[in-house]
C-alpha cells in the first residue's frame, strides 16, 4: 500500500516515521530494564519524598489549569488587555462586529474590484 | 438515478418525526430507532460516496424519474425542479458528517441516558443531520437556505437542551440569533440573484452570472453571512458561548455544522463565481479572515479555564487553517500555472483538514462530554488525576491532542505539512503564523492534559471510573480514524481530497453536469 504523502514539494511517510519512533521507544525500553531493579509496586517508594516532611493533602499539589502559563499571559498583558475585553458575551456586540466585517468587506471588493 | 439521494434525507427526516411517537412505547424501542435509522443513514451515505467516487457526479432530480426532466423543453433551459448535486466535493462532505453522525448516536445512547426529553433529542439530532446533509448535496440556493434554517433550529434546540442553571439557555439563544441574523442575508443575497437571473438553480446562475453591483453584494452577503455560522473571527464571538453550554455530543455535531457552513462558502466562491468576481480580492478576504481565526482563536484559548470553552476557542483556530487553504485556492483561481504550483495543493491540505477537524475536534468534545459525564464539572481548576481511573479516555485525549497540535504521525499533521508547504510559496509569513499557531495549540493542549489526567488521584474523584462502553466505542472509532488517516494519508488524499479539490476548481463540469450533462 502506497503511504508516502506528496505535497509537491516534500515527501511525509508516516509508516517510515512510525517504524522508527517504535524502534526507538524498543530501545528506551530495553535501556530502562538494564537498570536496577530495586522498585517494589506498592511499598513505600512510591510515596512522595519532601525533605522528610508529611505530605500534603491531594488537592493542595495539585497544580490547577489556572496556574499554567501565567507568565505567557503576563508577559502579553497588553495583548490580552485589549483582546479579552472585545469577547463582552453580549449579543448587540456580536451583530455590531458582523455588521462592521460586512461594511468592511463590501468595501475592499469594491475598492479592488 | 441514484436512490441513495433521497434515504440520505428522508431517512433522518422519518426517523426524526417518528421519535416522539415511537419513544411513547418504551426507551429500548425509541434507542433501538435511533440506532437503526442512524445505521440506515449511513449505509445510505457510504453507498452514495461510492457511487460518486466511482461514476463521478451524481444528480437527482426531485419528482421526476429522470434528472433529463429537471430542464422541461418550454422553460427555456432553466432547470425548475429541485436538484441535488453530489460530486466528489459533496460526496466528502456526507462522508464526514456520516462518520461524525455515527459516533455521535452511539455516544449519545449512553451520556444522554439520564437525562429527560430524549424523545426530542433524538428527533432534533436527526433534523440537524437532515440539514447537514442537505446542505451539502443540494445544487438549489434557496434548498440550501431551507435545510440551514432546519440545521440552525435544530441546532440552537440542541444546544439548549440542558437547563444548567440558564447557561444552555442563553448559548442556544445566540445560537438562534446568530444563525436567523446569517440567514436573513443569505436569503437577502439569493433574492438579489434570483432578481437578476429568475433561477435559483446553483450551476444555471454559474452559467449566466455577470459581476453587477447586486451580485458583487450578493456574495458579499454570503460570504460574510456563512463564515458567521462557520465561527471564524471577528464573527466566532458565539461559538465559545455555544459550545460550551451545548451537550457534548451536540457540540460535536456543531462542529460538522459548520464545516457545511464552512463548504458553502466555498461552494458559493468557486462553483457560483468562479472567475467571475476578483478571485484575488476574495481570496485575500478568506485569507484575512482565516489568519485571524488561527491567531485570535488560540490566543484566546490559552488563558482559559472551562474545558469547552478552551475546545471552542480551538475551534476558531482550526477553522483558520481551512480558510487559508482554501482561500489560496481562491486566489489563485484564474492562474493556472499557480493553481497548479501551490494552489491545488493548498486547496487539498484545507479540505483534508476538514475531515481531520471534524475527528479530532468532536473527539475531543466526546473527551470533555466524558469528564463532565463522570466529575460533573469542566472547570480546569477542579480537576485532576483522572488518568488513575479514566484511562481509555486519556488514550484518547492523547491520540486527539497531538492530532489537532499536528504531531506526526496522526492525521492533523497531514493536512497542516500540506497547507504549510503549499502556502510558504504563496506567502511565507502566512506559513509561519500557522506553524506557530500549531505550537501554541500543543502548548494549550498539555495545560489541558495536565489539569484533567495528571496529578495525584484526588479524594472527590476517588470513585470516578471508566466512561460506559457505547462512549467508548464512540470516542474509539473517532480515534482509530484519526490514527488511520495519520498512517495512510496518501490513500485518503488520493481517493477522497484531490478529486474533491479538482470538483472545487472546475467550474465548468459543475454548470455541464447539470445543464448539460442531463
Amino acid at each position: 500500500m502506497q503511504t508516502t504523502l506528496y505535497s509537491g514539494f516534500g515527501v511525509w511517510d508516516p509508516v517510515i516515521w512510525t517504524i522508527a519512533g517504535a524502534v526507538i521507544l524498543l530501545l528506551v525500553y530495553l535501556f530502562w530494564r538494564s537498570g536496577v531493579s530495586t522498585y517494589r509496586k506498592g511499598s513505600e517508594q512510591e510515596r512522595p519524598y519532601l525533605s522528610g516532611n508529611a505530605e500534603p493533602e491531594k488537592n493542595a499539589v495539585h497544580i490547577g489549569g489556572g496556574n499554567l502559563y501565567w507568565g505567557f499571559t503576563e508577559g502579553l498583558k497588553g495583548y490580552y488587555s485589549r483582546l479579552v475585553p472585545v469577547h463582552t458575551g453580549d449579543l448587540n456586540d456580536y451583530m455590531l462586529w458582523y455588521f462592521g466585517v460586512l461594511v468592511a468587506v463590501c468595501a475592499l471588493v469594491v475598492i479592488f474590484q | 438515478m441514484s436512490q441513495y439521494v433521497p434515504l440520505l434525507v428522508a431517512l433522518p427526516l422519518i426517523a426524526a418525526f417518528a421519535m416522539p411517537l415511537v419513544g411513547m412505547l418504551g426507551k429500548t424501542i425509541r434507542n433501538s430507532l435511533a440506532i437503526i435509522a442512524m445505521a440506515g443513514t449511513v449505509t445510505a451515505a457510504l453507498l452514495l460516496v461510492y457511487e460518486v467516487l466511482v461514476n463521478g457526479t451524481i444528480i437527482y432530480a426531485f419528482g421526476a424519474f429522470d434528472p433529463s426532466l429537471a430542464i422541461p423543453f418550454d422553460s427555456g433551459g432553466v432547470p425548475i425542479r429541485i436538484l441535488f448535486v453530489i460530486d466528489a466535493m459533496s460526496a466528502f462532505m456526507v462522508l464526514t458528517a456520516a462518520i461524525m453522525m455515527f459516533a455521535v448516536v452511539l455516544y449519545s445512547l449512553s451520556s444522554e441516558s439520564e437525562q429527560t426529553g430524549q424523545d426530542g433529542y433524538y428527533a432534533l439530532l436527526f433534523l440537524m443531520m437532515v440539514g447537514i446533509f442537505g446542505m451539502v448535496t443540494t445544487g438549489d440556493l434557496f434548498n440550501f437556505f431551507v435545510f440551514l434554517e432546519i440545521n440552525s433550529l435544530a441546532g440552537a434546540a440542541l444546544a439548549a437542551y440542558r437547563i444548567n442553571k440558564g447557561l444552555s439557555v442563553e448559548g442556544g439563544l445566540k445560537y438562534a440569533f446568530i444563525s436567523t441574523i446569517a440567514g436573513l442575508f443569505f436569503l437577502f443575497a439569493i433574492g438579489m440573484l434570483y432578481g437578476q437571473y429568475n433561477s435559483l438553480n446553483i450551476a444555471y446562475i454559474a452559467s449566466v452570472i455577470d459581476l453587477t453591483g447586486l451580485s458583487l453584494v450578493a456574495l458579499v452577503l454570503m460570504i460574510t453571512s456563512l463564515a458567521m455560522k462557520a465561527g471564524s473571527v471577528p464573527m466566532h464571538f458565539w461559538t465559545p458561548d455555544t459550545y460550551s453550554s451545548a451537550p457534548s455530543s451536540i457540540t460535536a455535531i456543531l462542529i460538522v455544522s459548520s464545516m457545511a457552513s464552512l463548504y458553502a462558502i466555498f461552494r458559493v466562491a468557486f462553483s457560483l463565481y468562479g472567475v467571475t468576481m476578483n478571485v484575488v480580492t476574495i481570496g485575500w478576504i478568506i485569507i484575512i479572515l482565516g489568519i485571524l481565526s488561527m491567531f485570535i482563536g488560540v490566543s484566546m484559548a490559552l488563558p482559559q479555564k472551562d474545558v469547552k470553552r478552551l475546545m471552542a476557542y480551538h475551534s476558531v483556530s482550526q477553522i483558520g487553517y481551512m480558510l487559508v487553504g482554501l482561500g489560496v485556492g481562491v486566489a489563485v483561481l484564474g492562474d493556472t500555472q499557480m493553481m497548479n504550483e501551490f494552489g491545488l495543493v493548498a486547496m487539498e491540505g484545507g479540505i483534508f483538514h476538514i475531515i481531520n477537524y471534524a475527528l479530532y475536534k468532536g473527539l475531543l468534545f466526546l473527551i470533555a462530554g466524558a469528564v463532565i459525564y463522570r466529575c460533573g464539572t469542566r472547570n480546569l481548576n477542579e480537576l485532576g488525576g483522572l488518568g488513575h481511573s479514566m484511562k481509555w479516555t486519556m488514550g484518547f485525549f492523547i491520540i486527539a491532542a497531538l492530532a489537532i497540535a499536528g504531531i506526526p504521525p496522526f492525521n492533523g499533521f497531514a493536512s497542516k505539512i500540506l497547507i504549510y508547504e503549499s502556502v510558504f510559496i504563496f506567502n511565507p509569513y502566512i506559513s509561519v503564523i500557522a506553524m506557530v499557531v500549531s505550537i501554541m495549540t500543543l502548548a494549550s493542549f498539555v495545560k489541558v492534559f495536565h489539569s484533567m489526567f495528571m496529578g495525584p488521584k484526588l479524594p472527590q474523584y476517588a470513585e470516578v471510573k471508566e466512561v460506559p462502553l457505547p462512549m467508548l466505542i464512540g470516542m474509539g472509532l473517532l480515534a482509530a480514524l484519526i490514527i488511520l488517516f495519520g498512517l495512510f494519508p496518501d490513500l485518503v488524499v488520493n481517493l477522497l481530497i484531490e478529486p474533491a479539490a479538482l470538483a472545487f476548481i472546475d467550474q465548468s463540469g459543475y454548470i455541464s453536469s447539470v445543464m448539460g450533462g442531463i
